[in-house]
């Protein structure tokens, strides 16, 4: 569904991205760990097509229309309702006309923002926002997530519901990358690990029915202090 | 082609939503307009020199400098919460975006000129209605290729500092040849001539036109790609 | 020798040359008939144009190939063409007005030349402004690779709507700013000149670009 070959990239003379290499299928979940700076970011955008590498390809099942994607930046816009940038972007996403309202009602729904669907989106709190900002990834029904750190700024609930909806959209099919600096956050859902440093992957592998205390302590190993 | 010319009309119709919902861009280039107008009426001796010679000039840098104030309106919406970024990666063509941002543009702009043109005739007493029609024709074309060089420029200095004052310092050169032709034809207007005496101008016009928004389109995606 | 060695011999070497230059043009070429002495000025503001439009000329080149081939030492061209095209349009606006005075009786006329070259004066420090304004390398360099060709395909826009509106609108004191029919030994004087600019132009080029990739790697 989502494969990255030998794709590396540069910044001028700073090495970005390390010949990156991977495939993820359908109800994969990727957890990307690694510190500040490591190239996480860089990777995701040239996932989602953002930038174009250096060398190397990405193959990606759909196209564009085929990622949904989630960061610590809602991509909303203040003056609109929550409604109105849904059907927005369901417009951009080519959602037929029928089918936006129905798709944004149950998004609204399943997020719990039923009483801020007509607000507008600046008067949001941050956890409302957030989750205004995970619909606005899934009003297309993307197959490929790629979330952007996603749990910044959230609190335990609001955390522990964004990693319920992600397990279950895992288990309805979509392949997901998730990247983030904290382990924690991320164990439970990957079923594949990969540290990362300086561009490059030090280790990837299957979770292996890992806990969150043995991934950090072997995180801690594979790339080193800082 | 039709998909091409559909987002761009999405776009371009968000743009129109976002702005009517909090008005503040066209108001500040509206007051904008009306202060410069009855600054000129009362910088002028009136028994020095004639309306009818000053008056194109008037109403050409009027047009110019309310046109720039709301070029910056384009991209700073999209910063905030880097909804930029979700345009991106929507699966629309960089051209959709750009032909978006600049029928919105225009959109503005035109509203602008229409009420400055309707303060211009209420302080300076010229007999616009005559030539109302061609006069309309002049300002379409000589608005156009500006925008459209003025919507390129300010999807790079939106991210640069001192983004506000970037933007005229960059501008003006390109604002000479038009705004020299423009002001050529509407003289020649005033005072009774039939448009074909003005052709040349009028052909430069269409010229700059082309050349711009044709260069525009192309270089945009530079602007934004990484 | 280093990039910017060869830089400074050329530099120098043009100096030289440029030295001979205002020799030959103050002993050895005929007085201007109806300008007199303040002819002279010819000599070196005509070639600062020429170079001048060769800074823009090539800065539109180097942005182009940038953003085709996507190699920064075009951008690095690009600056260091801009910087220098800077300089060139300066001296082009200070020898003009000083020419100008004592011919016109004006220390400047929106003439179609002269307003050109005052918008390629301002075209340069705006491509500069805009470059001190981004501080990542790769974006300023797409930003300014933009801004160069854009202001390359205005350049020819601009002359045509000055030079159609100075037509329509004849000057008070019509001496034209070229050369009539001269005399070989102007014209010689003058190509020396024109070619002296050039190695001029390529001599501060070279020591700028050098600069420019000092600064990079730094």
């Amino acid at each position: 569904m989502l494969s990255a070959r030998d794709v590396s990239h540069a910044y001028g003379s700073l090495r970005a991205l390390d010949r990156i290499t991977f495939t993820l299928d359908r109800g994969q979940t990727l957890a990307i760990f690694g510190p500040n700076g490591a190239g996480k970011t860089t990777l995701l955008k040239v996932l989602a097509g953002l930038i174009q590498p250096r060398h190397g390809t990405v193959q990606l099942a759909g196209g564009r229309r085929a990622i949904g994607w989630i960061g610590h930046q809602s991509q909303l816009y203040g003056p609109l309702t929550v409604v109105e940038n849904l059907l927005f972007w369901a417009s951009l996403y080519d959602v037929p006309p029928s089918a936006r309202r129905a798709r944004a009602d149950e998004l609204i729904g399943r997020l719990g923002l039923g009483g801020q669907a007509h607000q507008q989106a600046r008067t949001l709190s941050r956890g409302q926002a957030q989750r205004a900002a995970i619909a606005r990834a899934l009003i297309h029904d993307p197959a490929v997530l790629l979330l952007d750190e996603p749990f910044t700024g959230l609190d335990r609930v609001a955390a522990e519901e964004l990693r319920r909806l992600l397990g279950e959209l895992a288990a309805a099919g979509r392949a997901t990358v998730l990247v983030t600096h904290n382990v924690e956050e991320g164990t439970e859902l990957a079923s594949d690990i990969a540290f990362m440093r300086a561009g490059h992957f030090v280790a990837f592998g299957p979770r292996a029915g890992r806990d969150a205390a043995a991934l950090a302590a072997a995180y801690r190993e594979a790339v080193g202090g800082g | 082609m039709a998909d091409l010319l559909r987002h761009a009309w999405l776009v371009a119709r968000k743009d129109l939503y976002l702005e009517f919902r909090s008005r503040t861009a066209i108001t500040s280039a509206l007051v904008f307009t009306a202060l410069v107008l009855v600054v000129f009426e009362h910088g002028r001796d009136p028994t020095a020199v004639a309306i009818s010679a000053l008056a194109p000039s008037i109403l050409w840098v009027t047009f110019s400098f309310a046109g720039m104030l709301t070029l910056n309106r384009a991209f700073n919406a999209e910063l905030e919460n880097q909804a930029l970024d979700g345009l991106l990666l929507a699966p629309i063509s960089r051209t959709s975006l750009f032909w978006g941002k600049l029928v919105a543009n225009l959109a503005f702009v035109a509203v602008v000129q229409v009420t400055g043109l309707l303060l211009f005739t209420l302080f300076f007493n010229v007999p616009v209605w005559r030539v109302w029609a061609p006069l309309v024709v002049v300002m379409i074309m000589a608005t156009v290729g500006f925008i459209a060089v003025g919507t390129l420029f300010s999807a790079m200095v939106v991210r640069t500092r001192f983004a506000e004052l970037m933007l005229p310092v960059l501008l003006l050169p390109f604002l000479l040849p038009p705004l020299i032709a423009a002001a050529e034809v509407t003289t020649k207007l005033f005072a009774g001539r039939p448009l074909s005496e003005v052709s040349g101008w009028l052909r430069l016009l269409a010229a700059y036109d082309v050349a711009f928004i044709t260069l525009a389109t192309l270089l945009f995606p530079a602007t934004v790609t990484e | 020798m280093t990039l910017v060695q060869r830089g400074r011999w050329v530099t120098v070497f043009a100096l030289l040359l440029l030295g001979g230059i205002y020799v030959r043009a103050l002993v050895y070429t005929p007085v201007e008939i109806h300008q007199g002495l303040a002819q002279k000025i010819f000599y070196v503001h005509v070639p600062s144009a020429w170079s001048a439009m060769l800074a823009m000329g090539l800065l539109g080149v180097a942005s182009i190939l940038f953003l085709i081939i996507k190699d920064m030492r075009y951008d690095r061209f690009a600056a260091a063409s801009a910087e220098v095209g800077t300089a060139f349009s300066l001296v082009m606006l200070t020898t003009g007005p000083l020419w100008a005075r004592p011919i016109w009786g004006a220390w400047w006329t929106w003439d179609a030349r002269l307003t050109l070259t005052l918008m390629m004066f301002f075209m340069f420090l705006g491509y500069l402004v805009l470059r001190g304004a981004v501080t990542d390398p790769g974006l300023r360099a797409r930003y300014s690779a933009v801004l160069g060709i854009c202001g390359l395909v205005l350049l020819p826009f601009i002359h045509l709507s000055v030079y159609l509106f100075r037509t329509l609108h004849p000057m008070p004191i019509v001496l034209k700013p070229s050369a009539p029919s001269a005399p070989p030994a102007m014209v010689i004087t003058l190509l020396s000149s024109f070619a002296v600019f050039t190695l001029l132009y390529i001599g501060f080029v070279m020591q700028r670009y050098a600069i420019g990739e000092r600064t990079d790697d730094a």
